[in-house]
C-alpha cells in the first residue's frame, strides 16, 4: 500500500472537485468498512481517500410527509435505532440491523453499502423496494437516479469521474405497506448472502395487492429488480397462495447466479424461490399490522 | 520398565479451579505475542508469494527490488546453505531438511498458490511490501493437482520428480503417493463371508484450516558473532530452534529461542515458515533485527492445514450384532510435500471397535495445496467421518442401539489395535456408558420449530496421546513459594495444569507455585506442546522435581533439627519427625530457614516418557435443519470424554467445549474451496465459514475419570480426542433428521436441499 492523502471537505462541491481531480485514484470515505479493507487487499491504488462525514449534508436524515431522505455517510444505527423510522421503513430497518455487527453498523450505512455495488449487498435490494432515489453529486451538478438502476456490473455502478453519492429518498410509504428483506447465510451472523430476497406490498382496501417489489440479491452481476415477480402479485389477494407461488417461480427465474465458493446455481435459485415466498408473505403481515 | 501407579482421589489441588497464572496478564493486554516484539533497530520483511498453484519457477530477478530506497535485503532459496539430504533424525524429530528448505521458499517449483517465493527487508512494512512487487519471476504453468484422485490418476502430473515412494515396501518413481502401507490382521475375506450385513461407502473430505487468531510471526537477529536470536509464537520453541539451524546449517547452539505467548495453535504452530527467513534477512541487513508477520490470506494459503481426502469403509456384522471384518481405505492429502496425518488417522480409524479381521490401507498423496500440518487429533476427525457414519448406517438399517452397539463392539484393555498393538488401561466402555446414562440421550429431541426438522447423531473418537521429553525446573524462594520453569509452550492452560501437579506433591496453593517458560538456553530440551502430551509429560516431570525438593527440604529439617533424614516426614504441608512429635516445621518456615542449613535448593527433572494413556470421546448432537434451505442450527450438543484425572476441570472442559466447537465448523461448513486454477478461492474469515458464538449451543461436557496408570495423578491428554467425534456426530443427525446421508464433506446447506431434492 503506497501512502496517500486524507482529505476532510466541509461541503459537497469541496468533496467533487478532489473526486474529479484524482478520478479513479480517490475514493470518499464513511465508515470505510469496505473501501480500507479493500485497499489493503491490494484491490486498488489511492491517492486519496476524501472523509465525507464532515458535510452536514451528508450525514443528515429528514423525515417529513413527503418522505425520508438521509445522507450517504449517514450509519446504520441511527437507522434502526430511530423508532419513528423503523416503524415506517421497515425493509431499511432488516438491512440496517443485519449488515456486521454492532461495531459494523457504527460505521458502515447504506449508501457505502449501495456504492461498493457488489451484487451479494445487503442493503441495496431493501433500498429498490422502498422504491429508492440515489442523488449523486458530480462536477455538472446534480441528478437522480432510481436505485435499481445505479449498480452496473460487480463492484461497478454509475458514477461517472467526480460524482458521488449525496444522498438517498424514498417516498412515504402508505400505512398498507410492507417490506421484508432477508439472506441466506450458512451461519447466523457475520456472513454474506448466498442468496438474498427483498419484497414490498401496498395493499389496496380491498385487502388485494396494489403496488409489489421483489429485489434479488448475490444472483446476478448487480441487484436485480425481478419485475415479473412483482407482477404477478399486483390485483391478487395478499392470501392468494398461488399468487405467492408464481410470483417465487417469476423470481427464480429471474436470477442470473453462478456458482461458486458460497453456492451452486440450482442452491441459489431455489433459494430465491423459498426466500421470495417467505419475503412476500412477511411484507403483507407487515403490511396489516 | 515403565512406572505404574494407583492414582488416588482426595487431592488438595489437583481437581480444584484456581484462577490460571496468565489469566491477569492476557486479559489486561499486557501479554506479549509474537506481533508485539519490538526490539531496538526492528526492520520488516514481506514475503512475495507463487500466484500459481503448480509452476515451475524459470528465474528470479530481485535487483530492482534490491534497489529501492528503504530496502536492506532480498532473499531467495539460493541464499540458504545446501540442506542436508534425505531424512534426518536429530534425536528430537525426524526431519527432511532438504524439502522444508523448499517450503520455506520455493526452489526450482512452486507448489501452491501462496508458495513462498523470495522475501524483502526494508525500513518498515509497507515498504517491504511495495519492494515484493518488484522482484520478477518467470514461471512455466504447470497443470494443478488438486486432489488425491487427480494425484492418483495414469496420467497425472508429478510434482515431485525426485519423489520416490515407498508402496507396500516397494520403490516407485513418478509418482504423488509418498507412501503406501497396510495394517492387517485376521482372515479378511473369511470375515466379510461371515458377515450377515455389509456396508461400503466411500467418504470425501476437503483440507480444512485451524484457523487460529494470531498469524504466524518471527523476530530474528543473526549477529555479528553468529549467533541467531528468535523469537516466535510456536507450540515448541525447541522446534523453532531445531529447525532454523537445520536451516541455516549452524549448530542448535548458536540459535536461542525466546517462547512469546501464541493466539492459538491446535497443531498448526508446529511448523516454521518465518523464522530462518527472517534470520537469513537480517545476516544480509547487517545483522539488523527482522520481523515478520503472515496476514490472514497468507495463513490461509502458505500455514499448514489439515488434509483433506478420501476414505473408504467397508465393515461387515453379523445378525448378533457383532463386527465381523472392516476394511478401511485413507487417502490423505500431505499437500505439497509428503507427510500428511495418514500415519496417526490409520491408527485412530478402528480404535473404537473390536474387529477380528482387521486391514487398514492408508496413502500420503501429495497435491498442490499448502503442506499440511497437525490439527487437534491429526488424522482422527477424518477417520471418524467416515467409520463412525458406516457404524451408524448398519444400525439404522439393522434397527440396532447405535450406543448398544458401540458397547458390545468395544474396545477394551488387550484389544488389537488395527495397527497390532494391544491397548492398555483405556476407558471407552466408561465413556460410553457415561454417554447411554447422560440426561441428554434420555432427552427427547424435542419439537423443531414448524417446517423444521430435528435429528439425533452419536459418534465416538479415538487419540492415542503422546509422551515425550518434558524438563521442569523449581527453585524455593525464601518467602516459601516456588518458581517453576517449564520448557513447554502454554497452548490451552497447562502453566496452570504443571504448576498444580508442583503444588500438589509440595502441598502447597497453586498460587504460590510461579510457572515460566523461559528461552531455550534457559531450560532442559522439551518436545513440542502437541499429541496432546504436556500435562501428562511436563507434570510428570514436575510431580518427579517437586519429589526431588521436598526430599532435599527433608534433608535440611533434619540438618536443623541434627536428626537422620531418613526420620523426617512430609505430609500436608509440614515437615515432622516420626519419632518425636515435638519437631515439625511448616513448608513456608523451612523455607526461611534454607540459608542456614546449606544454601539455594532447586531440583530439575527431564523425562522421557514412552507411553501415554490413550483417550476416548463420545458426542451426542441434536440438530434442527430447515429443509427448504439446508440451514443447520445445533440445538444441543453433549460431549463425554475419557480425561484420566482432570487437573484443572475448567481447563478440561473449555479443551472439550473448544474441540466441539471446532469439529462443529469442520462437519458443517469449513472448507478449502478449491477453484478450477488450483486455488483456494475463500481465504478470508469472510468465507472460509468458521463458527461464531451465535452458532453455538451451549456445549454440555460429562468428564469420566478412568485414571491413566502411567502417571501419578492419573492423567490422560485431553486436548486433541474432542475434535475426533463432532464431524461424525453431526453428519449422523443429518441423517437422522433428513432420512438421507451425505458422505461429502462439508455438511452444508447446498448438499442438503441437494440430498432433499433427489
Amino acid at each position: 500500500m503506497h501512502p496517500f492523502a486524507y482529505v476532510a471537505p466541509k461541503t459537497v462541491d469541496e468533496a467533487v472537485a478532489v473526486l474529479e481531480k484524482h478520478g479513479e485514484r480517490a475514493r470518499p470515505i464513511a465508515g470505510g468498512t469496505d473501501l480500507l479493507v479493500q485497499a489493503r487487499g491490494g484491490r486498488f491504488d489511492l491517492d486519496a481517500v476524501v472523509d465525507i462525514k464532515k458535510i452536514p449534508e451528508l450525514v443528515s436524515i429528514k423525515n417529513d410527509d413527503s418522505g425520508l431522505e438521509f445522507g450517504a455517510a449517514v450509519p446504520c444505527y441511527q437507522l434502526y435505532e430511530n423508532p419513528e423510522l423503523s416503524a415506517e421503513y421497515p425493509g431499511l430497518m432488516d438491512a440496517a440491523s443485519l449488515i456486521g455487527g454492532i461495531q459494523i453498523q457504527s460505521r458502515a450505512g447504506l449508501g457505502g453499502n449501495l456504492c461498493n455495488s457488489t451484487p451479494s449487498g445487503d442493503g441495496i435490494c431493501p433500498l429498490i423496494v422502498h422504491y429508492g432515489t440515489a442523488v449523486i453529486a458530480g462536477p455538472s451538478g446534480r441528478r437522480e437516479l432510481p436505485v435499481e438502476d445505479f449498480c452496473t456490473g460487480p463492484g461497478r455502478n454509475d458514477l461517472k469521474q467526480g460524482e458521488m453519492l449525496v444522498s438517498l429518498k424514498f417516498p412515504k410509504p402508505s400505512s398498507t405497506f410492507g417490506a421484508a428483506y432477508e439472506r441466506f447465510i450458512p451461519r447466523n451472523e457475520m456472513d454474506i448472502a448466498v442468496a438474498g430476497v427483498a419484497a414490498s406490498v401496498e395493499l389496496d382496501s380491498g385487502g388485494n395487492i396494489a403496488k409489489a417489489r421483489v429485489a434479488l440479491c448475490a444472483v446476478g452481476p448487480t441487484p436485480i429488480l425481478a419485475e415479473a415477480a412483482g407482477a404477478a402479485l399486483v390485483g391478487k389477494s395478499a392470501d392468494d397462495e398461488a399468487a405467492i407461488e408464481a410470483a417465487g417461480a417469476a423470481a427464480a427465474e429471474a436470477a442470473s447466479p453462478i456458482s461458486d465458493m458460497r453456492g451452486t446455481v440450482e442452491q441459489r435459485k431455489h433459494l430465491v424461490d423459498v426466500l421470495t415466498k417467505r419475503m412476500v408473505k412477511k411484507a403483507v403481515e407487515r403490511a396489516r399490522s | 520398565m515403565v512406572q505404574t501407579f494407583d492414582p488416588k482421589s482426595d487431592y488438595k489441588v489437583v481437581g480444584t479451579r484456581p484462577i490460571r497464572h496468565d489469566g491477569l496478564e492476557k486479559v489486561t493486554g499486557r501479554a506479549v505475542y509474537g506481533a508485539d516484539v519490538k526490539v531496538p533497530g526492528l526492520i520488516w520483511g514481506e514475503v512475495l508469494r507463487s500466484p500459481h498453484a503448480h509452476a515451475r519457477i524459470k528465474s528470479i530477478d530481485t535487483s530492482e527490488a534490491e534497489k529501492a530506497p528503504g530496502v536492506f535485503a532480498v532473499v531467495t532459496n539460493a541464499d540458504f546453505p545446501a540442506p542436508r539430504s534425505g531424512e534426518i533424525d536429530t534425536g528430537e524429530d525426524v526431519v527432511n531438511f532438504e524439502r522444508d528448505t523448499k517450503n520455506l521458499l520455493a526452489k526450482d517449483k512452486v507448489l501452491y498458490k501462496g508458495h513462498a517465493v523470495a522475501a524483502v527487508a526494508a525500513s518498515d512494512r509497507n515498504t517491504a511490501l511495495e519492494a515484493t512487487k518488484l522482484i520478477k519471476v518467470e514461471y512455466e504453468q504447470l497443470t494443478p493437482v488438486r486432489n488425491v484422485d487427480e494425484a492418483m490418476a495414469a496420467d497425472a502430473p508429478i510434482l515431485l520428480e525426485d519423489l520416490v515412494g515407498d508402496h507396500l515396501g516397494e520403490d516407485v518413481k513418478d509418482t504423488n503417493v509418498a507412501r503406501h502401507f497396510r495394517h492387517e490382521f485376521g482372515d479378511l475375506e473369511r470375515g466379510f463371508a461371515e458377515s450377515d450385513l455389509v456396508v461400503e461407502e466411500t467418504f470425501t473430505l476437503q483440507m480444512v484450516h485451524q484457523g487460529y487468531i494470531e498469524p504466524h510471526n518471527a523476530t530474528a537477529i543473526w549477529d555479528e558473532s553468529g549467533h541467531v536470536t528468535a523469537w516466535s509464537s510456536t507450540q515448541g520453541m525447541f522446534a523453532v530452534r531445531d529447525q532454523t539451524a537445520g536451516m541455516l546449517r549452524i549448530p542448535e547452539s548458536q540459535v536461542t529461542v525466546h517462547p512469546v505467548e501464541i493466539g492459538g495453535g491446535f497443531g498448526g504452530k508446529t511448523k516454521v515458515y518465518l523464522a530462518p527467513v527472517a534470520a537469513m534477512l537480517s545476516k544480509k541487513s547487517n545483522g539488523r533485527p527482522v520481523k515478520m508477520v503472515m496476514d490472514r490470506n497468507s495463513v490461509f494459503e502458505a500455514s499448514g492445514p489439515a488434509p483433506g481426502g478420501k476414505i473408504t469403509v467397508k465393515m461387515g456384522v453379523s445378525n448378533d450384532g457383532k463386527i465381523k471384518a472392516v476394511h478401511s481405505d485413507l487417502r490423505y492429502e500431505a499437500g505439497a510435500f509428503p507427510g500428511s496425518a495418514i500415519g496417526a488417522g490409520a491408527i485412530c480409524v478402528h480404535a473404537c471397535y473390536n474387529i477380528p479381521n482387521s486391514r487398514i490401507d492408508g496413502y500420503d498423496v501429495v497435491v498442490n495445496k499448502p503442506k499440511s500440518a497437525a490439527y487437534r487429533a491429526p488424522g482422527s476427525p477424518q477417520a471418524a467421518f467416515a467409520i463412525e457414519q458406516v457404524v451408524d448406517e448398519i444400525c439404522d438399517q439393522k434397527g440396532w442401539d447405535k450406543l448398544q452397539f458401540r458397547l458390545d463392539n468395544a474396545s477394551t484393555e488387550g484389544t488389537r489395535r488395527g495397527d497390532g498393538v494391544m491397548f492398555g488401561s483405556i476407558g471407552l466402555i466408561e465413556t460410553l456408558e457415561a454417554a447411554r446414562d447422560s440426561d441428554h440421550w434420555n432427552s427427547p429431541l424435542g419439537e423443531p420449530a414448524p417446517g423444521k426438522l430435528r435429528g439425533r447423531g452419536v459418534a465416538s473418537g479415538y487419540w492415542m496421546n503422546g509422551g515425550n521429553k518434558s524438563t521442569v525446573d523449581l527453585m524455593l524462594q525464601d518467602d516459601g513459594s516456588v518458581a517453576l520453569n517449564e520448557g513447554s509452550a502454554d497452548i490451552g492452560g497447562t502453566r496452570a495444569s504443571i504448576a498444580m501437579q508442583a503444588a500438589e506433591v509440595l502441598g502447597l496453593p497453586a498460587e504460590d507455585v510461579h510457572p515460566y517458560i523461559p528461552s531455550t538456553d534457559s531450560i532442559g530440551f522439551t518436545a513440542t506442546t502437541g499429541g496432546s502430551r504436556t500435562t501428562y509429560a511436563t507434570g510428570y516431570a514436575a510431580w518427579e522435581a517437586a519429589n526431588d525438593l521436598i526430599k532435599q527440604m527433608s534433608e535440611r529439617a533434619a540438618i536443623l533439627w541434627g536428626i537422620d533424614a531418613a526420620d523426617v516426614q512430609f505430609d500436608a504441608g509440614r515437615f515432622s519427625s516420626g519419632s518425636d512429635p515435638e519437631l515439625s516445621i511448616g513448608f513456608k518456615d523451612l523455607a526461611r530457614r534454607i540459608g542456614d542449613t546449606g544454601g539455594p535448593l532447586s531440583a530439575t527433572s527431564s523425562v522421557n516418557l514412552a507411553a501415554a494413556g490413550a483417550a476416548y470421546a463420545v458426542n451426542i448432537c441434536d440438530l434442527e435443519i430447515d429443509p427448504e434451505t439446508g440451514k443447520t442450527d445445533v440445538v444441543r450438543y453433549t460431549a463425554v470424554q475419557d480425561v484420566g484425572t482432570a487437573i484443572h476441570p475448567s481447563y478440561a472442559e473449555g479443551q472439550i467445549q473448544g474441540g466441539a466447537v471446532q469439529g462443529l465448523g469442520w462437519a458443517l461448513n469449513e472448507e478449502y474451496f478449491i477453484s478450477d486454477d488450483g486455488s483456494m478461492a475463500n481465504h478470508t474469515f469472510l468465507d472460509y465459514r468458521m463458527p461464531t458464538s451465535l452458532d453455538m449451543p451451549m456445549i454440555e461436557t460429562i468428564m469420566v475419570e478412568v485414571p491413566n496408570p502411567l502417571h501419578p495423578f492419573g492423567v490422560r491428554g485431553v486436548g486433541e480426542v474432542p475434535l475426533a467425534p463432532p464431524l461424525p456426530a453431526a453428519a449422523n443427525a443429518v441423517k437422522d433428521a433428513i432420512g438421507k446421508r451425505i458422505v461429502d464433506h462439508p455438511v452444508k446447506p447446498g448438499r442438503i436441499i441437494e440430498a432433499l431434492s433427489d
